[in-house]
């Protein structure tokens, strides 16, 4: 009753309200006002680069134009597209298709172990009665709260074949069933030979994976574990009352609960992690020859140590059209899973 | 028969009884606690290996194998660190000054500049509206890498000869870096903080434009002291950013005076470099120390924050 009595005085004070904001040609003055200063600095230093990224494009923009007063670069048309995009740049280890193939399918396989290791976790550490709970919760943080860039490092260390801690502890686990210690030698992130015959990725890919995902899955765990705690109780024992065993009550209570909160977080992270310039960058360097190369990894070394500005301009261009696709298909799974929730 | 009957308020009994009943057995628990433990083993490990690697005496320039205190334990790596990390002639500390002036700056001004963005674009009424959201969407999803060739070539063309001095390049200096951060930070920032002025209820504003209150007194008074936990996540978020901040300062920078963490770090790190590993994980801890102490502290705050600008954007 209360709450009917109230609807038509707040309707009209928001009709009023927004009217103040929305009316006349003073209130927008307002509102460009509150945009300005944004973007003011946003025009000069974000807007206006990325046109001028365009147009360098289409030039062979190269250190000889770079000090002032040197003659501008030669318009080439679309020259960089064609070679960044046929694999016709002068530059070693470079071809497109193995780089994009390769770029997506190393986000596809972390995000998949990221979601089932987070999700595995977050509901193994809800269950009730559980010890020491809080404190696993609060140690399973640590992996987020160190910056990547020091994770990278620090990891492409412990990767080292003659004093890394992984082949330290592997002969120290080999040693316990008597295998030779020379035998964990293992070159991480450098072996050219691939570790699986018939599966065309170096042993770099399976190591930075192994960093990735102890990088990766506590955020997932955390991002599981509220959705978790937001699951009526009384769900699951109406369900046992109606006799439904443990693998049912999973399958149907908490996995239908935590999609739709999952769901956006696996699209940020596929992002995140097809961006992900740390670990190829500081860990394989790319290699073994350029086959661990992201597309982040390799515009920066067009730029960093190719100084090809042009070639580097095109790169990032596709780029842009790549990750627009990528947003748009993430955009229309989610719309589609959204739907088939609610149906 | 008769609980069907049972009227509502003993119902919280009845619940109370039924979850101590499902508490699980011994032997489950400790399957359970063995697997917790074999996890936080994992994600323990690495930081366990840089700490004992830090504490390897000077003359040794690579661990003897694994242990958690090695032999003849020392702090002398860290002491050498903050004295002088690289061949470079510059010390931890002013590495650091270097570091947190480019963390510090980027992150106050797009945070001050957003949140007046923010507010327009949550609350305002104005042409181009869409467009100009669309177009910062646009912008953020390009990571900062793709950006690097023209903001490089741009900002190595202000090229100002100063009277006291001298000749000094925007792009080889951290007020060129700072730029080129926040050429990708302030798009985040607003779309961040927009995110989180939508979720906070109109009904106060309303009250205040009932009063007379002007659009400035209701953002100044009102809006801003309610957006303040999305205002120190956002800038804690970009602060974190420019301390670790590599590309652009690798590309842009080249005097030893500007060299920052993250600069540092790499070079120590590099295939050929001869820099013992105790040095190496001395300066890493302490790189990583301050951020990841006021994050492990603050992460729940710090993660709802996000969360409400991510999902509701």
């Amino acid at each position: 009753m209360d709450a009917i009595a109230r609807t038509p005085a707040s309707t009209s004070l928001r009709g009023r309200f927004g009217r103040s904001l929305g009316g006349g040609g003073n209130s927008r003055r307002i509102a460009y006002a509150y945009l300005l200063p944004a973007f003011i600095v946003m025009g000069i230093i974000t807007f206006y680069p990325l046109i001028f990224q365009v147009w360098m494009s289409f030039t062979d923009y190269g250190l000889q134009n770079l000090r002032q007063g040197s003659a501008p670069p030669a318009t080439v048309g679309i020259k960089n597209y064609v070679d960044v995009l046929t694999s016709a740049l002068a530059i070693p280890n470079y071809f497109f298709v193995r780089l994009l193939a390769y770029n997506v399918w190393w986000a596809v396989s972390n995000v998949a172990i990221h979601l089932v290791l987070g999700v595995g976790i977050a509901v193994l550490l809800n269950t009730k009665g559980l010890w020491f709970k809080r404190f696993y919760r609060s140690m399973f943080i640590i992996p987020v709260v160190i910056p990547p860039l020091i994770v990278a490092t620090v990891w492409r260390n412990m990767y080292d074949p003659d004093s890394g801690a992984i082949n330290l502890l592997l002969a120290g686990a080999g040693k316990i069933i008597g295998l030779d210690t020379s035998a964990f030698r293992l070159d991480w992130l450098r072996q050219v030979e691939d570790p699986i015959a018939f599966i065309p990725l170096p042993l770099a890919f399976y190591a930075m994976l192994v960093t990735n995902t102890w990088l990766g899955w506590p955020l997932n765990s955390v991002v599981a574990t509220g959705a978790l705690q937001s699951i009526p109780n009384e769900l699951y024992e109406s369900a046992e009352m109606d006799g439904a065993n443990g693998w049912q009550k999973f399958r149907n209570i908490t996995l239908t609960f935590l999609r739709p909160a999952m769901l956006p977080y696996a699209i940020y992270g596929f992002v995140i992690t097809f961006n992900l310039f740390y670990l190829a960058f500081f860990m394989s360097g790319g290699g073994p020859f350029g086959r661990t190369e992201l597309l982040v990894t390799q515009a920066y070394r067009l730029v960093n140590e190719q100084r090809l500005y042009g070639v580097g301009a095109a790169f990032a261009v596709i780029m842009f059209f790549i990750l627009l696709t990528i947003t748009l298909i993430t955009n229309r799974l989610a719309k589609a899973t959204r739907s088939y929730d609610q149906s | 028969m008769s609980t069907v009957v049972t009227p509502a308020p003993s119902s919280r009994p009845l619940l109370a009884v039924r979850s101590t009943r499902s508490r699980i057995g011994l032997a489950r628990q400790a399957l359970l606690q063995a697997i917790a433990v074999f996890v936080l083993l994992t994600v323990l490990f690495p930081v366990v290996w840089v700490f004992s690697l830090s504490l390897d005496p000077l003359n040794r320039s690579r661990p003897q194998g694994l242990s958690i205190i090695p032999e003849g334990a020392t702090f002398e790596a860290y002491s050498q660190v903050i004295a002088q990390p690289t061949n470079n002639p510059i010390g931890f500390v002013d590495l650091g000054l270097n570091s947190l002036k480019i963390a510090l700056g980027t992150s106050l001004v797009s945070v001050a500049i957003g949140v007046s963005a923010a507010y327009a674009f949550s609350r305002l009424k104005f042409r181009l509206r869409e467009m100009l959201m669309i177009s910062i969407l646009a912008v953020l999803m390009l990571p900062a890498v793709a950006t690097l060739a023209p903001l490089f070539v741009l900002l190595n063309q202000f090229q100002l000869s100063l009277p006291l001095l001298g000749e000094f390049n925007v792009r080889n200096s951290l007020l060129g870096v700072a730029m080129a951060i926040i050429s990708g930070l302030l798009p985040f920032a607003i779309w961040n903080l927009k995110g989180y002025l939508d979720t906070i209820p109109k009904e106060l504003e309303e009250a205040a434009a009932v009063d007379g209150a002007t659009t400035n007194q209701t953002f100044i008074k009102i809006v801003l002291p309610l957006a303040m936990p999305a205002l120190a996540v956002t800038a804690f978020l970009g602060f974190i950013g420019g301390w670790t901040e590599f590309y652009f300062s690798w590309q842009f920078l080249t005097k030893a005076e500007d060299q920052t963490l993250a600069m540092a770090l790499y070079s120590m790190q590099g295939q050929f470099a001869s820099t013992p590993w105790s040095l190496f994980s001395a300066f890493a801890i302490m790189f990583a120390l301050p951020p990841a102490v006021v994050y492990f502290f603050a992460q729940r705050y710090i993660t709802s924050g996000l969360a409400i600008g991510g999902v509701k954007g």
